[in-house]
Parts: C-alpha cells; structure tokens; sequence
C-alpha cells in the first residue's frame, strides 16, 4: 500500500481533470503524477530522509505529499505559526531534510544543519518541468507516510506517525474511487499541518474532487471563494462555521448556490452555531466528522440526516444529537471505558478507545499507544447513546476534579453558552484549598449585551448541579484559539488562576 | 466452468502467487488488470484473472497463456469484486479484459456504499 497507488488511479482514470487550484494555478492529476515523481528523482537525489513543508497551502502541497511518497520519505507539513524557538525544536526533530518553505524564509533557515532548504516557487517549477521517470515506489504498508505535530495544546507538540497502511485503509474504507462529479469542487482552508488538510487531499485525489486552497481563512475571503469557484464542499473547523455564519447573515439571504456540502470537525460545535448554518443554508447538507491527528482523520461521522432528523425532532433524544459526533465509520470499532479499564454502559461518561485499519496511535521517539488488543487510547472524555451516537466532551486532561467528583467543562459550556448574553465561553479548573479544583469560567458577551456575573452563575445552578456552578467568573473579549480552532485552555485556566489568587 | 490451476502449466503458475494479506497485490498472467486485496480470506485460495491464476507483480507473465472464453467480462478501475462469503475483497487498480473469480466461482462487484465526504 502507498497513497501513490490512489493517485496513479487516479491519473489513469481522469488525467485530465482539474485535481488542484490555488489563485491563478493550477494542477491535473496527470500534472500532479508526473511533477510527484520528479519531486520525488530529486530528493532521493539529495540523500535527505524526510520532506518538511513550512508554508501556507499553495500547490507545493500536494506535490510535497505525493513526492515523499514516491520517494519512500516521511512527509512533514510543519506549523509556520510557530515561534523561532518552538520551530527550531520540532526541525531538529525531522532533520536531516529538504524543507520546503516560503520565500521569506528560505533564506534565514539556509543554515539549516545538513538540510536543503528550497523555496516553494524552485520547488515546484523544477517538479513541474522534471521527468518522473519509471513509477518505482515500494509498496511497503509499514512506510511511514506522514509526520504530523499534534497541536499540543495540553503539552509539548509530538509527531504522530501516520502510515501508508493507515491513510489508505481511511480513504478506502470511506472513499470510493472517482464517486466526485465533473463539476465538483472542494474548498480547504485548513491548513497543511492540520490531519483534515492531509485527508482532504488523499479523499479527493481518489474521489476526483478538485480541490480549491485557501491559503489564509478569512469568513469574507471564503464566501467570496466559494462563489467564484462554484464550490461545491467544503471542510471548516468550528471558529471557521462562527464566522462564515456570521459573514453570511450580515448578507441577509446569502446565495452560495453550488453549496451542497459542509463537513465540520476538528473542535466542539456549539449547537447554535450549527444550528443557525442550517437555516441559513437550507439546501447545503451538513456533516459532522470527529478524528485525530492519531487516527489518519475522521473516525465517527453526524451525517446530513442525523443532522436533519436532529433538527426537526421533538424528541430530546434525538434533538441533542445535533451536538452529537455520529456513529463510527463501518471500518472503525468505538468503546466508551471507565476507570476500571472495562466498557461502559450507554449513557455513561468514561474515554474514548478506537479500534480500527486507520489508527495509528504511534508517536515518533515514543512508540505506540495501542493496547494489546489494538484499541487507541484517544484522552477524549465521552459518552455513547443506546443507538451509538457517540457525545465528545473534551480532553480528559481538561476535566475538573473538584472535592473528588469529576465535571465536564463541556457541559458547563454548553449551559452557560445558550444563556442569550453569553457568544462564547471557557470553563476551567483553578486550584481551590477547599475543593482542590474550582470551577472558574471566562465569558465572552454577546455584541450589545450585559450580564452579571450572579445571574450567569444562577443559570448554571438552576439548569445543572450546585458543583457545577462557577465559583468565578470573569468577563473577556475575546477568548485565545489556535488557528485551527482549537482553544488554548492552558492560556485561559493560567489567566484566571492568577486572578484567583489576586496578583494580576 | 474454468478451474484454477487445471493443467500442468497453470499449475507452475500458481507457485508463483505470493501469500496473500491486505495489502498485497497481484497482477493478471493473461490481461492488463492489477489488483489489491482490501480483505484477506483466512484459508489459502488462489485468485484467478481471466482464468488463469493471477501472479506476484513482479513475476513475468508466461507466454502461451490466453483469457478463458466465460472470464472475459473484465475489470474496471477503482471497482471492487467480492467472494460469495463476503471473506475476499479485491481493489481493481488497473482494469484489463479478464474477470476474477477463485475457485472457479466468479467474485461479484460491490455496490458503492454512501459515505458523506467528511474531510
């Protein structure tokens, strides 16, 4: 198995097809085929072990991907939001390699120790103008594919190891081959170092998909895409929906009409967000789709009628799936445990453990995290109902121990978050002499609201338990995320225990 | 119905199939089709193209050998084919004019399943 072995399909079957846009650019899969495999003459020409790509989506992306795997080198999209500090660890991490990277910093990372540092632009024009020479990659399944930093939002960032056998498994096991129609158009605007950026291109290079790149997301840049490239889907992270929901109600009626398709994931939905996107795009479907950087993307899947069914029923089981990630894909096996070690029963709190061809669970310097029997550890706290819909709640990390029973910042944020005053929200635990952990919240009002800090706290206390209730609340403007949505809960929990403890 | 391994040629050619597990590949001995295995069976069969044992990608394809008169339906990319069990299952990545089958039984194709795209 090789994910070239996808793209060679590919090639084959529709060469001439539209596989990749950036701006005015743009690839066919016989373009991208013929540019991966003399990509690929060149870095085995340079002796270098791995390819990093430092850079925003552009269309040295693709080519990047598909050239490590010709090549039979890890690929390595690297995150260029990093500090100078920060990005010197994890390249000392991949070196010796060839790095792929903007032109602004080609020329400051040249002393790169034993690494060969090209610009986006010599990268790609030379890939273009190569001879790809006899299709000779190994179809070893254990070969590593991808090397990809988790977020590391709880620590220190660590590079899962996502193998060919892992990312094809996934695009076999939820693709099939050329299913695309002519006319449809994928827009990405997460960036290279985010596992959905990854998938996105192995699902739509088989599927034959185009896909459109945005580099850098804004909601005005992205609506004003998607019109001109009649897109036809597209893959958002949930601060990406807020905003694009946003841009689109200041319009009024907003007209997206090539729109079919929205899949959302890589952070918590708030069921007002998804919600409203609903009613502003009647005729889009919506799906849901929870994953990790560990298990080669998407493991569990909401899909466009559990969204509808969800919406439109008046049963409260049914309803509250709309904050629900779906049931897992049929190749993948899902078990909520306890602290025990055993399974749990529906409707009880315990982690998430995967089983399946996709899961990697394997960290490189650290080994693998897969149990004996194959099953991943995934640190999410969840639940499952009687029909397997699984409720992710957040890390396991980020739950509140509090006089030794164990709270949800989920749960608290999702009440506090339907309070009308209240846009968005973080709930974390600060040190208590009494409790050992308080609940503390930071709020984030809505435009032209006020509350008090009492009132909110009452509308915790008389929707969960008392335990529930924060103990302190502190109003923010805006609250800290990644760029890929997810929220820096260490930055807020440190903020706010250090007003607890009056030193500001 | 056409039997694998019916003669003594076919039968040299059998050696020459790889043990199989996910993953493995296997080309025809009398068309251009290619094949992965997305599902391996847990018993030993021998896979057939065109009625003829299929072979090891890298082994040469025997000269003399022709496609089966009843095993010329052919393959076509990207498709899979499937035991009657549902035990094997077969990725088409090169399609040719042969058609599978193990044990003299013809695999089926598989319907397409719908997945919403989600990524």
């Amino acid at each position: 198995m090789n994910l070239m072995m996808l793209l060679e399909m590919a090639a084959s079957g529709f060469g001439d097809r539209e596989a990749f846009r950036n701006e005015g650019a743009s690839l066919s899969y016989a373009d991208l085929f013929r540019a991966a495999g003399a990509a690929a003459r060149e870095v085995r020409g340079s002796g270098r072990e791995r390819l990093a790509l430092l850079d925003t989506s552009s269309l040295a992306l693709p080519v990047g991907l598909f050239a490590s795997a010709w090549a039979g080198v890890p690929f390595v999209p690297l995150n260029y939001r990093l500090t100078g500090s920060e990005l010197s660890r994890l390249l000392a991490e991949v070196a010796p390699c060839q790095l792929v990277t903007d032109p602004e910093r080609a020329g400051a990372l040249s002393k790169l120790d034993g690494s060969r540092v090209l610009s986006r632009d010599a990268f790609l024009s030379s890939a273009r103008a190569g001879d790809p020479g006899e299709s000779d990659w190994e179809m070893d399944p254990d070969a590593t594919a991808v090397l990809l930093f988790t977020s590391g939002t709880t620590g220190a960032p660590k590079a899962a190891v996502l193998r060919h056998k892992h990312l094809v498994s996934y695009i076999l096991g939820s693709v099939e081959f050329g299913s695309a129609g002519e006319d449809d158009a994928t827009l990405v605007s997460v960036p290279p170092y985010h596992v959905a950026g990854i998938a996105a291109m192995a699902s739509s290079v088989y599927a034959g998909r185009r896909i459109v790149q945005l580099p850098s997301f804004s909601a005005e840049a992205w609506v004003a895409l998607a019109r001109k490239e009649r897109v036809t889907s597209a893959f958002v992270v949930p601060t990406m929906l807020v905003r694009i929901v946003e841009a689109l109600a200041r319009e009024g009626s907003p007209q997206l009409p090539d729109l079919r398709a929205i899949s959302y994931g890589g952070g918590r939905m708030p069921q007002e967000v998804i919600a409203r996107a609903m009613e502003l795009l009647p005729d889009c479907d919506f799906t849901n789709a929870y994953g990790l950087t560990e298990t080669s993307s998407t493991i569990t899947v909401l899909d466009p009628e559990d969204h509808r069914a969800a919406a439109s029923s008046a049963d409260a089981k049914i309803r509250r799936r709309l904050g629900s990630v779906g049931r897992a894909l049929p190749s993948v096996e899902l078990q909520v445990r306890g602290e025990g070690g055993a399974p749990v029963e529906p409707e009880e709190r315990g982690e998430v453990f995967v089983r399946g061809e996709q899961v990697s669970g394997e960290y490189l310097g650290h080994g693998s995290r897969l149990d004996a029997d194959g099953w991943f550890p995934t640190r999410d706290a969840g639940w499952l109902d009687r029909d397997g819909y699984l409720f992710v709640e957040g890390r396991i990390d980020d739950v509140i121990v509090r006089g030794g029973e164990n709270l949800s910042p989920g749960e608290i944020e999702d009440v506090l978050r339907q309070h009308p005053a209240v846009a968005d929200c973080a709930v974390v635990g600060i040190p208590s002499e009494q409790w050992g952990e308080a609940v503390a919240a930071a709020v984030v009002l809505a435009p032209g609201q006020r509350a008090e800090t009492a009132e909110l706290a009452e509308w915790v206390r008389s929707r969960l338990r008392s335990s529930r209730t924060p103990e302190q609340i502190e109003f923010r403007a805006e609250l800290p995320y990644t760029e890929t949505g997810k929220l820096l809960r260490r930055q807020v929990r440190a903020e706010l225990a250090r007003f607890a403890r009056g030193t500001p | 119905m056409i039997r694998c391994a019916a003669s003594a040629q076919e039968c040299e050619v059998s050696a020459l199939m790889p043990v199989l597990k996910t993953g493995s590949r296997l080309r025809s001995a009398v068309c251009a089709t290619e094949v992965m295995l997305v599902k391996a069976p847990a018993t030993e069969v021998e896979i057939c193209c065109g009625g003829v044992p299929m072979l090891d990608p890298a082994a040469t394809k025997p000269s003399g050998l022709a496609i089966a008169a009843d095993a010329r339906s052919g393959t076509a990319l990207g498709k899979r084919y499937v035991s009657a069990s549902g035990d094997l299952e077969l990725l088409c990545t090169k399609p040719g004019e042969g058609s599978l089958s193990v044990a003299g039984v013809p695999l089926v194709l598989k319907e397409a399943k719908a997945l919403p795209s989600s990524d």
